[in-house]
């Protein structure tokens, strides 16, 4: 049975299941349904979330781990021999995952197998024929590994209908029977919706930390092949596809610090001017017009932006100023790519601030307004710092938004990885080099590559690092004013 | 203190006119508010204004120093003269009156700054002091006038914020006589107030009368009677009476006073 008709079944369950427990519910009472401790409604909304969450829940994990069976299953039928030299068990694998594939595609069309599977030339023909890639040519070997992980995953999926449509008709038959005019189904359902929201927020978490466990193992297996004291105290950076690169992070972040450092500088004034003006000195009727206009900024795909900079924002740059001054002659510099993201990120700015301006009680301005306060020394004085908290994160949001930012920089900044003071010289990013080292042409176990994930990891200890300390200024300021 | 004496000492009290207002109107858009008032405001005596809820009685208090300029959609008419001179005149700054005319709302609304800085705010705007010691002397006496002084000595830098409500007020009232006005003007000051934090500020007002006229809301018409030396009674936008505080409650001339006083409308 496919997943999508298994869902669907559960579905249908679920809704048979409201509608009957809605019904018996009602009928346990009399027909009259004051008489029951929780709505009809519940009964029903209960029923169905016993038929899907459980069932939902094992559906998921079992598709997690049933990957792990199909791989240990085809795994027993190979043997170390079957590895040739200059080759690993990884790519032997993948032989074998594209062989189940192709046998699956020619099964779908009718031919018949048995006489494929006894001749591994004939087999190569015939995925040839499906159009399935090849890596190595089928050996008797991987072909009996691709029978068996075949085979595997047929069973799991028999083994997963089984269990699934069991949990759902189990959960539906235990609810039933409980119904009763005294059944305190509006309680159990909070219950459940409780379990359910901490899934979500568990989900949430998990993944953070399955995100940071891969970057880690990635970044270990990195510092293996090469030394983490040149990784970070080595100032330069130049990768090598022959090996013996320098790949020293500093370059990366200096650029990473300086373009993030301009686009705030340009963003933080004009962002928190434009919400001091929406907020405090605009009509109801500017403000409805004006706000969403800045918004628009954020929904611009940033390749645009991308393209802004590369063809206005940095020639311009470049034959006004750098040029004209004799401090650079290229068009991409860390000032087009500072500019661009900071009108990128005006709307996180100015959208969160407006509203944080806007959520400070009146009573405030009144008080400071009826000692004979001028509205802007209210607003510097009063409005401003009980506003600070919830600012210094609007502005933290755009710092977060400014450090991953790849595309701008690309486009505007260029890729050459330097130490440099001079803003209207050609840097580039962490998040930039991550893409080309990745993109590159170079062998997956190779320091060059591996390297993007420490500088992954990297990127991401600075913005948990910003982050810790925003959160400690906010609780800091909460504190003395609360 | 017997009927005779408080009598008596009202009378003392100088009877110059500090705020004459002749003939308000306010309009917040179509809803006419405030209709055609007259009060002349005594120096050194304490108002009351009563009336029931949504009479206009914050209206008419927001029209003397004009707060009602921050609302977009209130239209001020007539005259309200402060020592003679027009406060509608457009050559009068609002921001200089409200320094002269200051005010106490209802709710405490201290600032997110420091005890100290909360009463610091208008010296310092206002440029009122010459030297630090000089602003720490204002700040310490006008704690000391709105009794909060001794609860607050050992924490002045610490926020007003977390002071208790009728701390918080009398903190706000601190912070209103800061700026030394002419006229202090508080709408309903006790409302969010327990009995004991009433009892306090309504003692404070009383002291307060010495140097100031006090214009005071209130819902209260026990609070009316103790603190104040002159009454108006509002009523649907109208001013129905006006008049020594003890005539108004033992004898007044509207029936619609009488009413309200004996608890029939409100
Ligand atoms: N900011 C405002 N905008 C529009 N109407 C208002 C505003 N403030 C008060 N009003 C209206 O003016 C009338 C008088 O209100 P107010 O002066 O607050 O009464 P009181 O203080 O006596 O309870 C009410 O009808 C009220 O709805
Ligand atoms: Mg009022």
């Amino acid at each position: 049975m496919s997943i999508g008709l298994l869902s669907l079944i559960l579905l249908a369950l679920a809704t048979a299941g409201y509608l009957v427990a809605r019904t018996r519910a009602v009928a346990s009472a009399g027909g009259d349904a004051r008489r029951l401790h929780s709505l009809p409604a519940f009964h029903g909304r209960l029923t169905a979330m016993s038929v899907l969450v459980p069932a939902a829940v094992i559906l998921i994990l079992w598709l997690i781990f049933e990957g792990f069976a199909i791989r240990g299953a085809a795994l027993s039928q190979l043997k170390p021999s079957d590895v040739p030299d200059g080759s690993t068990m990884d790519l032997i694998m993948s032989d074998v995952g594209r062989i189940a594939d192709g046998l699956n595609q020619l099964e779908a069309r009718g031919t018949e197998l048995a006489p494929l599977l006894a001749s591994p030339d004939a087999l190569a023909a015939a995925l040839k024929d499906v159009g399935v890639a090849q890596g190595g040519a089928p050996t008797p070997d991987t072909i009996l590994a691709a029978q068996a992980s075949r085979e595997a995953l047929r069973t799991s999926r028999i083994g997963l209908s089984i269990v699934t449509l069991a949990a759902a008709v189990a959960g539906l038959v235990l609810v039933l029977r409980r119904i009763t005019p005294e059944f305190r189904a509006r309680n159990a359902t909070e219950a459940l919706s409780m379990w359910l929201l901490i899934g979500a927020s568990l989900i949430a978490v998990g993944t953070t930390l399955g995100i940071v466990l891969s970057l880690l193992s990635e970044t270990l297996h990195f510092f293996r092949l090469y030394d983490f004291r040149d990784f970070f105290f080595n100032l330069t950076w130049n990768p090598k596809f022959t090996g013996g690169s320098d790949l020293g992070i500093w370059p990366l972040i200096w650029g990473t610090i300086y373009v993030s450092a301009i686009a705030l500088a340009v963003a933080v004034p004009i962002g928190l001017f434009s919400a001091v003006y929406l907020a405090e000195y605009a009509s109801k009727r500017t403000r409805a017009y004006v706000k969403p206009l800045i918004e628009i900024l954020a929904g611009i795909p940033t390749i645009v932006y991308g393209l802004f900079a590369l063809v206005t924002v940095g020639p311009l740059l470049r034959d006004w100023i750098s040029i004209p001054m004799g401090i650079g002659n290229s068009s991409s510099s860390v000032m087009t790519a500072g500019l661009v993201m900071g009108i990128m990120v005006i709307p996180f700015v100015s959208s969160l601030s407006d509203d944080i301006i806007n959520a400070v009680p009146q009573s405030l301005r009144d008080g400071s307004l009826g000692l004979g306060a001028t509205p802007s020394e209210t607003i510097r004085q009063v409005v401003l710092p009980a506003a600070l908290p919830g600012i210094v994160g609007a502005i933290l949001l755009a710092a977060s938004r400014a450090i991953g930012e790849t595309m701008i920089v690309v486009l505007g900044a260029g890729a050459a990885a330097q130490l440099s003071l001079n803003p209207f010289e050609a840097m580039t990013t962490v998040t930039v080099k991550i893409v080309s080292q990745l993109t590159g042409d170079t062998e997956f176990n190779s320091p060059e590559t591996l390297v993007a994930f420490a500088l992954g990891l990297t990127l991401f200890t600075l913005t948990l690092c910003l982050n810790i300390v925003a959160l400690i200024i906010v609780r800091k300021y909460r504190e003395q004013y609360e | 203190m017997s009927v005779i004496e408080m009598k008596l000492e009202r009378e003392v009290a100088a009877e110059t006119i500090k705020i004459q207002a002749r003939k308000v109107q306010v309009h917040y858009g179509t809803n006419h508010a405030l209709k055609d008032v007259d009060v002349d405001i005594l120096s050194k005596n304490v108002t009351a204004f009563i009336g029931p809820s949504g009479c206009g009685k914050s209206t008419f208090l927001r029209c003397l120093n004009r707060m009602n300029d921050t609302v977009a959609s209130a239209k001020v008419s007539g005259s309200i003269l402060l020592d003679g001179a027009d406060i509608y005149d457009p050559r009068v700054d609002p921001v200089q009156l409200r320094a002269k005319v200051g005010m106490v709302f209802q709710k405490p609304n201290p600032f997110p700054k420091s005890i100290y800085d909360n009463v610091a705010y208008g010296p310092k705007i206002h440029g009122l002091t010459r030297s630090k010691a000089e602003l720490d002397e204002v700040v310490e006496s006008c704690l000391r006038k709105a009794a909060l002084w001794n609860e607050v000595k050992d924490r002045l830098q610490s926020p007003g914020t977390g002071l208790s409500g009728g701390q918080q007020q009398r903190l706000c009232i601190a912070r209103a006589i800061a700026t030394s006005p002419e006229v202090l003007l508080m709408d309903e000051p006790c409302s969010a107030l327990d009995p004991i934090a009433t009892a306090q500020v309504e003692e404070l007002i009383d002291e307060l009368r010495s140097q100031f006229s006090v214009v005071i809301v209130t819902h209260s018409m026990q609070q009316a009677a103790r603190v104040s030396q002159r009454t108006a009674f509002f009523h649907l936008g109208h001013l129905v009476e006006y008049g020594e505080t003890g005539t108004i409650f033992t004898n007044p001339k509207d029936p619609r006073t009488e009413s309200y006083i004996t608890g029939r409308i409100g």
